[in-house]
């Protein structure tokens, strides 16, 4: 299944070892509503990785099934295992996750409006029991990467811009002290200008304070330059995966995703092609 | 203006505001009375408002069970007092066992399971909840009226009566002075620790709590506890004033309009509200009762409460509704 005409080494992912992997999980609304088909992906130690998927392909799924944000919802992971840093992760309660180190960031910020900016970054550090002083030199670490949030801590998060949610949101994450961030649509309505700023700051989060980040994104361009591995959902499958700069070369990938067509314009016979091949693949 | 407009107002003035300027200048101990019992009053309303407030901040839950709460909250203090003689110091940290015990069973028993629901089945589970609660109170303790008595002074407040000539109940200055503690140490509470800022998270948005780690179920036994132990000190109050029996579970009623007066999310909304509640009732008795034949007292707090939810639903001190455009 792997797409990496690219590259030489066929299975990237293992040369480090994994801090998530997720294994054939099928999750299943309200009893009846199959959502995910059998997905499997990891994300390495360190790494950015990915998952790519126009609306209602699975990502957010995939995410909430690995935070055990499902049950709200009355979803439910059926078959499969997930594993996070080396245990199976999912009889626990989202608390016990954070605790462990994993934490999501959800699709449309989901800021306390009513709570200051200061108060969002401060409840991330809810699960915590390390002391105030700790927590204080977080909060400072987490100004330190979002100037932005220092200037308006006092001001109540339903008043902010929507840059500045997404980047409370993101500091909130940070201040329970993750492994890994399990961030949904982080360039939901937002300028192009504020996209590219929060995923440099992803960037630079990753690099520096070596936290793992695994992406769900509907922007397949700008997920793919700041991603190292990706995975494409369609119909709650995994269709594609492969190096973020392979899957970019990719001719599919190109025409269906990132909308740039070699050449002509392609006729209905080759997109039918595509299609094929692909329900071939899953 | 045109000459209606003026007569209008003229006429408004004489009916509303006339009679009180005259009053508080022809007869100020009558009115300043008045306005004390009125307010005192008000206070044991805003002590079963309270509780109300701190639920429905935490959980969006309007809970109609706060008032058989006090019940039986004071069932069991009158219970462990009246039928084991056990003294006072201890039967009250007893009964606030009780209270968290209560919490932790409605959590595990009732809440759990209607996690995700509407907002109406939940405030339909504690219609059922009120109508267990009451039959097990009655069950250990029996229906009969209960005496409370655990020291706090009845009768007139003999300075006041002395000095300045007006009447002041004891116990209802006991209330208010209790009341005052309450609601500054639970405003600290919700502002300042790391609990009372995960209910404030919870209560905004239960999804994106759960999301940073705040378990759900925690936060719902610690507020119910807390709602539990402010139906307590409802029910001390009130059961020491006029006896524990079955009637004390509809003082929620009252405190019904307290809270669309305030704001169902405000502690501070919930004493303004039941201030305002206790001196509107007894003024409008005194004042436009005659007009209609009397006894508006019962009925003037539920008017007040309309004409608000026309004009400023969200109450006095209400969340601000945040829209970003």
């Amino acid at each position: 299944m792997t797409v990496a005409p690219a590259t030489d080494s066929p299975v990237p992912d293992t040369v480090t070892e994994p801090i998530l992997s997720v294994n054939n999980i099928e999750v299943i609304y309200d009893h009846v509503i199959l959502v995910l088909k059998g997905v499997s992906l990891t994300v390495p130690k360190g790494g950015i990785t990915a998952i790519l998927g126009a609306n209602g392909a699975g990502k957010t799924t995939t995410l909430k099934a690995i935070s055990n944000l499902l049950g709200a919802e009355r979803g439910d992971v059926t078959k499969g295992s997930i594993i996070f840093k080396g245990d199976e992760v999912q009889a626990l309660s989202p608390n016990d996750l954070v605790r462990r180190g994993c934490i999501q960031v959800m699709e449309g910020r989901h800021c306390f409006e009513h709570l200051t900016v200061e108060e969002n970054l401060l409840t991330g550090a809810f699960t915590r029991r390390d002391g105030s002083g700790a927590i204080q030199a977080d909060l400072d670490l987490v100004y330190s990467y979002f100037p932005r949030l220092k200037e308006r801590r006092t001001s109540l998060a339903g008043y902010t811009s929507g840059g500045e949610q997404q980047m409370t949101a993101i500091g909130r994450a940070l201040m329970s002290r993750p492994d890994m961030i399990l961030l949904d649509e982080p360039s939901m309505g937002l300028a192009p200008q504020l996209v590219e700023e929060i995923f440099e700051i992803v960037k630079r989060l990753n690099e520096k304070e070596g936290v793992s980040f695994l992406l769900a994104e509907q922007n397949t361009n700008i997920a793919l330059r700041y991603s190292k591995y990706g995975y494409i959902l369609e119909n709650g499958r995994v269709v594609m995966d492969g190096e973020a700069s392979a899957l970019r070369e990719n001719e599919d990938v190109k025409e269906f995703y990132l909308g740039i067509a070699e050449g002509a314009r392609k006729s209905f016979k080759e997109g039918k092609h595509y299609k094929r091949r692909k329900r071939w693949l899953a | 203006m045109p000459i209606w407009g003026c007569r209008m107002i003229e006429a408004l003035y004489n009916f509303f505001i006339d009679p009180f300027v005259r009053m508080a200048a022809d007869f100020p101990i009558f009115f300043a009375e008045i306005v004390i019992s009125g307010l005192l009053a008000g206070v044991m309303y805003s002590l079963v408002a309270l509780g109300f407030v701190l639920i429905f901040k935490a959980s969006g839950v309007f809970n109609f069970a706060q008032g058989v709460m006090a019940l039986f909250a004071g069932l069991f203090l009158t219970g462990f007092m009246n039928d084991f003689g056990i003294p006072a110091w201890l039967a009250i940290p007893m009964t606030v066992a009780v209270m968290v015990a209560t919490a932790w069973l409605i959590e595990r028993l009732v809440l759990r399971h209607l996690v995700n629901q509407e907002p109406i089945i939940l405030f339909m589970a504690t219609l059922g909840l009120a109508y267990v609660l009451e039959g097990v109170g009655d069950l250990i303790w029996g229906s009969d009226v209960k005496l409370l008595d655990i020291g706090i002074p009845s009768g007139a407040w003999d300075w006041a009566l002395d000095s300045v000539g007006i009447y002041v109940e004891k116990i209802e200055l006991t209330a208010a002075i209790v009341a005052a503690g309450l609601v500054i140490v639970l405003a600290y509470f919700f502002q300042y620790t790391r609990i009372g800022r995960a209910l404030r998270a919870v209560a905004d948005d239960h999804q994106a709590a759960l999301s940073v780690g705040i378990s759900l179920r925690t936060i719902w036994v610690i507020v119910w506890s807390v709602a539990g132990i402010v139906a307590l000190v409802a029910g001390i109050m009130w059961g020491t004033k006029s006896g524990v029996q079955f009637s004390l579970s509809l003082i929620a009623l009252k405190a019904l309009p307290v809270l669309i007066l305030g704001g169902f999310t405000s502690i501070p909304g919930a004493i303004v509200g039941g201030l305002i509640i206790g001196v509107g009732e007894k003024i409008a008795e005194v004042y436009w009762g005659p007009v209609v034949g009397g006894a508006i007292e019962n009925w003037f707090a539920y008017m007040l409460a309309l004409a608000f939810l026309l004009f400023r639903p969200q109450g006095l001190f209400g969340e601000k509704i945040i829209e970003r455009i």
